[in-house]
């Protein structure tokens, strides 16, 4: 193995990444790990966000859907890292206001925490959109047989809207899902140490930036080609009921 | 013949009130209106309990408007509807007091629709125990079991777990029944159950409501079978226009019908 490596030059970037000091590989790894806790995170409160958006958009008063117009429309025209900016210091600037204003002083906002508040806001716009199309597609003459039997709106939504919406949701929300890996990394302006800042700080210590970057692209890379595995499952799963169209003549 | 059929009309009402306890569905005067659009003009109909009532009539007459007011899909402008002796209570503009009596009363109405309407994202044992266990909280093991009864009833015992998408017309319609009675519904509701189907495939299916009129089942079906209608309907119901123009005992309606439409009717459906 090492042989190889020598041969191939590739010893000293080898050296450079290896899991433990002082070797960048660990950072770079404590920083995937972060992103991809918070771009799950982010993932699943957009989706929440996105369900009520899209139930407010779909069945809410007038005010209702105003506001949720207002919602989608201000949040997929601002640019996203403009959004981070500005939901970062006006939330946490918020917070901490609220909670000197209950007398506890300032208070240390988890990166995590913050990060996924950020990303899920943004989320869940173009989630509301995503699933509103999605309930849309629903043939609705399953849910009038639901409403026929007596189901009420919590369950009929529960056990036919949103089961029968998947498969038009899945592919919209593999994109999101895609989009909200790699969005974490605009959290490295508000100082978040995810995996492009720990790729950034790894680089600039070592002066191995093409060592470095690679690596961290490398990494995005290997986790966009198993999200695709797990949502080619999901969409399979949600298509279970449809016939496919392979095979079908063209 | 006016005075003959005022005469009989009196002798049912007389018989509503003598047994209220055999009655399944009393309608009073009930009203429907699209914004403007009048498509229920004052309909009133009882079926007693094993009654098997056929709703024929025009395209637009309003045959699925009435059956669809029956279970609240769409709210009825004014009127009374009474299921089981139990009367949904209507706001002025016929909203429903209290959502819950709707949904509690929808359980007992099994409705089968034109174009099935199964869930497409569940197998047809699945379709079959959704209500059942979901909404009325049977066991599970015993809808399933159940379910097992009324799929192979209808002919689909092997289909169980298919996706209805990958059936026919008919075999969806048959399943559709099945899901229908898994709630044992005090009455049937059939809007056009054969209408969507190819020719070869509406006997099957007619044959299974056939075997559910034998026995007993109580039944609205909204139908273009005159023959089927002829043969299995205990009362014929002719609508024209969001009215009953004419109603009688099938041999009566099909054999000498009175009103000139549902003459000419007659002749165009054939
Ligand atoms: N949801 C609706 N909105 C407006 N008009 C409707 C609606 N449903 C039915 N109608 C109208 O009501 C009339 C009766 O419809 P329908 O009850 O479906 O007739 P049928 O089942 O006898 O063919 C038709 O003119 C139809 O266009
Ligand atoms: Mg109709």
């Amino acid at each position: 193995m090492e042989l190889i490596l020598e041969t191939l030059g590739l010893a000293k970037s080898a050296e450079l990444l290896s899991l433990s000091p002082p070797g960048w590989g660990g950072n770079l790894l404590r920083g995937l790990v972060n992103s991809l806790q918070i771009a799950f995170g982010a993932f699943g409160f957009g989706l929440i966000i996105g369900l009520f958006g899209a139930s407010g958009k779909l069945y809410g008063g007038v005010v209702l859907r105003d506001l949720l117009a207002i919602y989608t429309t201000v949040i997929r025209a601002v640019p996203e890292l403009v959004l981070i900016l500005i939901l970062y210091y006006v939330g946490t600037d918020l917070i901490n206001q609220v909670s000197q204003a209950l007398g506890y002083g300032r208070v240390e906002i988890s990166g995590v925490v913050a990060g996924i508040w950020v990303l899920g806001i943004v989320q869940g716009a173009y989630a509301t959109e995503v699933l509103r199309g999605a309930i849309q597609a629903v043939p609705t003459g399953q849910i009038e047989a639901a409403r026929a039997y007596g189901m009420p709106p919590m369950l009929l939504m529960r056990r036919v809207t949103i089961p029968a919406m998947m498969s038009y949701a899945t592919p919209g929300l593999a994109n999101l899902w895609l989009i909200a890996t790699k969005d974490t990394a605009l959290l490295a302006i508000v100082g978040f140490s995810e995996l492009t800042l720990e790729t950034r700080q790894a680089a600039s210590s070592t002066r191995a930036y093409f060592t470095f970057f690679l690596a961290a692209g490398a990494l995005y890379l290997i986790v966009t080609l198993f999200s695709g595995v797990i949502f080619a499952r999901i969409e399979k799963w949600a298509r279970r009921g449809q016939p496919s169209l392979k095979g079908t003549g063209r | 013949m006016g005075k003959l059929m005022a005469m009989s009309d009196v002798a049912a009402k007389e018989n509503q009130v003598s047994d209220a306890q055999s009655e399944a569905i009393r309608v009073t005067d009930l009203h429907k209106s699209f914004g403007a659009l009048e498509v229920l003009k004052g309909v009133s109909l009882t079926a007693h309990k094993g009654d098997v009532v056929a709703i024929i009539g025009g395209s637009g007459s309003g045959k699925s408007t009435f059956l669809r007011c029956i279970n609240f899909l769409e709210t009825p402008s004014s009127g009374q509807i009474v299921v089981n002796g139990e009367e949904i209570q209507m706001r002025a503009d016929g909203t429903p007091v209290h959502r819950k009596q709707i949904e509690r009363i929808r359980t007992r109405l099994g409705m089968v629709f034109q174009a099935f309407n199964l869930w497409t994202h569940r197998t047809l044992l699945e379709n079959v125990i959704e209500v059942p266990v979901y909404v009325l909280n049977v066991p599970r093991a015993a809808a399933i079991e159940r379910a097992k009864v009324l799929l192979d009833r209808v002919g689909l015992g092997d289909k169980a777990d298919t996706f209805p998408s990958f059936l026919s017309g008919g075999q969806q319609q048959r399943a559709a029944i099945a899901r229908a009675l898994a709630v044992d519904p005090s009455v049937m509701l059939f809007d056009e159950p054969t209408s969507a189907l190819d020719p070869e495939l509406v006997g099957e299916v007619l044959t299974v409501i056939r075997d559910l009129a034998a026995e007993g089942r109580t039944m609205l079906l909204v139908t273009h079978e005159m023959k089927f209608a002829r043969e299995v309907a205990t009362h014929v119901v002719y609508l024209f226009e969001g009215r009953i123009e004419e109603q009688g005992p099938p041999a009566e309606l099909f054999g000498n019908p009175k009103s000139a439409r549902l003459k000419q009717f007659l002749q165009t459906v054939g």
